[in-house]
């Protein structure tokens, strides 16, 4: 019996998110008794062994063709499909981001396998022969599902910083087994053609501080004493589905489920009242100060602390208080 | 150029997601229902797509006889077809619904052409499944790209941009061609008077399509552990500004 874990990488740089998915691949095979292995996809990858070695995977798989030069979907999905078919594992593990889902539905669509999204847990009493049954995120995390999926082989992606990366204390060296995987154009023209690198600096989903404004800020005008205090804070400015739905803001600054998650150390939620969607985006931050005129919003009732009271005076107020105090 | 936009109708829950007693589905007693937003920025990518390239936008969706609502409000922003493909309330796996909704295409283009491309959202925003539109464009044998936050037709390609944690990668997929579409693509229109008239008298399509069942089955849905907070209420109005930046302080953001 073999849990086989398709590391995610992007030119043969390994993404963090695939070390949690090598760890919980690692315990679920020591739970099942079976030997766990590692798949590569592409050449530049290859130098990942040494990595995923430490580990504890017996077998790492390099998928090797030509084409795989970068990421590609279909192509990706298809090679992990022929080395599935070749290994018979159990379970297919991979991450649960963007190319991970991607990767992983590729592959059971081509397999003609279930597969299950963004797990969470896996059956304790799993040992590779009955159904597995799996907690999963549905509505972004704000709702868990748990489901059984029923097939020879289980696909499935690991909901991100769900599993604490953990390399084996004791390993030994992995083996090695390069395979040469067959992609005919049909898999071979979603590959990612162009790049555009993005300018380094903070952005919403890494900065420390982010002063976020809701339906109660009124227009994009009345924005601006949310970029003042932003920027007195060193943070940056977030909002709800409500602000980019009307226009006052792009959807590059939307907080939640289908915006950006956030961890900031300090979450300042002005005028949002707390929707659920809008939450599951916030709730990761180490501290959340709302300021809301209604003291029975939902993110007032959620958050860590509270200002009662009309944005437009409060904030400015904070920013007026932060001035004063630094002799500005 | 004709495009498929195949959404979904899912509720709209607030504050929190209550479930119904036998775990098996959201309790929607009190909700009202939306397309599920990814989709609802595919209507508008396709509606821009069509007024500049020409063609029509063909909206379809796979369930309960109520989700003509969405149908209609799609054909309120621009399209001007709609399929519905009725199912009993409770929602398919994603195998069954991908296996009839390609069925259905399938059938829809042997009469009317194939559309030079179908949109899908990059995921539910109910059950988050991140697969159907996948399965669905391999069963219709053409390629697909997921997590499109730009989408452009250039002499018959399809040109996507997609976000990664290093900036933006781009696709380019001969048509015909699928995509899944993620919000922020564009900002989606409001209804039209005209539209809001035409969705009152769109005839809606019935295909019924059935789908093997598959292997990812629904124990029960719970909602996750919350979080007990005991909210700090630092005052009231502007006179609570002392008390935000001494915490402000106290956390080390304000130095
Ligand atoms: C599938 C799906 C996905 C979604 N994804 C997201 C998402 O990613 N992100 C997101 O944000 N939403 C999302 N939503 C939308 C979400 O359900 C809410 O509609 C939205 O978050 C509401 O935004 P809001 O809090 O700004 O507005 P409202 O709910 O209207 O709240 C406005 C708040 O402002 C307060 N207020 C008003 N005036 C003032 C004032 N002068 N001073 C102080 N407070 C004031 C009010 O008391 C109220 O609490 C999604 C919805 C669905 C169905």
């Amino acid at each position: 019996m073999t849990v086989l874990a398709v590391v995610e990488h992007d030119r043969g740089i390994i993404t963090t998110a695939s070390f949690g998915v090598l760890t919980a691949a690692r315990n679920l095979a020591k739970q099942m008794g079976a030997k766990f292995e590692a798949l590569t996809i592409g050449a530049n990858a290859d130098a990942l062994s040494e990595v995923i070695s430490k580990y504890g995977a017996s077998t790492i798989h390099q998928a090797h063709h030509q084409a795989l030069i970068d990421f590609g979907p279909e192509a990706w999905g298809e090679s992990i499909a022929q080395v599935v078919r070749k290994t018979s594992p159990q379970v297919v593990i991979s991450s649960g981001t963007e190319r991970g889902h991607e990767i992983i539905a590729q592959a059971a669509a081509r397999l003609d396998l279930p597969a299950a999204m963004n797990c969470l847990e896996f059956d304790k009493d799993f040992n590779g022969t009955q159904p597995l049954k799996v907690v999963r995120a549905r509505w972004g995390g704000s709702l868990m599902e748990e489901s059984q999926i029923d097939a020879p082989i289980k696909l499935v992606t690991l909901a991100n910083h769900i599993v604490e990366p953990q390399e084996e204390l004791s390993t030994a060296p992995a083996t090695v087994l390069a395979i040469d995987v067959d992609l005919d154009d049909s898999v071979t023209q979603s590959f990612v053609q162009d790049r555009v690198e993005r300018v380094a600096g903070v952005t919403l989903a890494t900065s420390p501080v982010v002063v976020s404004g809701g339906r109660g800020v009124g227009s994009a005008e009345a924005f601006a004493p949310l970029e003042e205090l932003a920027g007195l804070l060193n943070g940056v400015v977030g909002c709800s589905r409500a602000v980019t739905n009307n226009g006052w803001r792009n959807h590059t600054d939307q907080v939640g489920q289908t915006g950006t998650r956030i961890a900031p150390d300090i979450y300042i939620a002005c005028g949002i009242s707390g929707a659920i969607q809008h939450w599951v985006g916030a709730m990761a931050s180490k501290n959340i100060l709302a300021i809301n005129i209604d003291a029975q919003a939902n993110i007032v009732t959620k958050a860590g602390y509270a200002v009662i009271g009309d944005l437009h005076v409060v904030v400015p107020a904070i920013s007026a208080e932060i001035r004063r105090r630094r002799n500005l | 150029m004709n495009i498929l936009v195949c959404v979904k109708r899912v509720p709209a829950p607030g504050a929190r997601i209550n479930i119904t007693s036998d775990g098996q589905q959201v309790d929607t007693a009190f909700l009202g229902f939306t397309v599920s937003p990814h989709e609802e920025c595919a209507v508008e990518q396709a509606v821009q797509l069509v007024e500049k390239h020409g063609g029509e936008v063909t909206v379809l969706t796979l369930g309960p006889a109520e989700a003509q609502e969405q149908l209609r409000t799609a054909v309120s922003t621009g399209a001007v077809k709609a399929v519905l493909v009725p199912i009993d309330t409770t929602d398919w796996d994603p195998q069954r619904t991908a296996q009839a909704i390609a069925t259905v295409i399938t059938e829809l283009e042997a009469t009317n052409g194939k559309y030079d491309l179908i949109l899908f959202g990059n995921e539910s925003a109910d059950s988050c499944g991140y697969q159907v539109g996948i399965r669905a464009a391999l069963k219709l044998d053409r390629p697909i790209v997921n997590g499109a936050k730009g989408l452009d037709i250039e002499n018959s390609v399809a040109v996507i941009r997609r976000e990664s944690d290093a900036g933006v990668e781009i696709y380019k997929l001969k048509t015909p061609a699928c995509v899944g579409v993620k919000e922020g693509i564009n900002l989606p229109r409001y209804p039209t008077m005209k539209g809001r008239l035409a969705s009152k008298k769109v005839e809606i399509t019935q295909s019924t399509a059935s789908g093997e069942v598959g292997g990812l089955k629904l124990i029960m849905l719970r909602r996750p552990p919350e979080r007990a907070s005991n909210t700090k209420i630092l005052g009231n109005g502007p006179e609570a500004a002392s008390a935000v930046v001494d915490l402000l302080e106290e956390l080390g953001v304000f130095k």
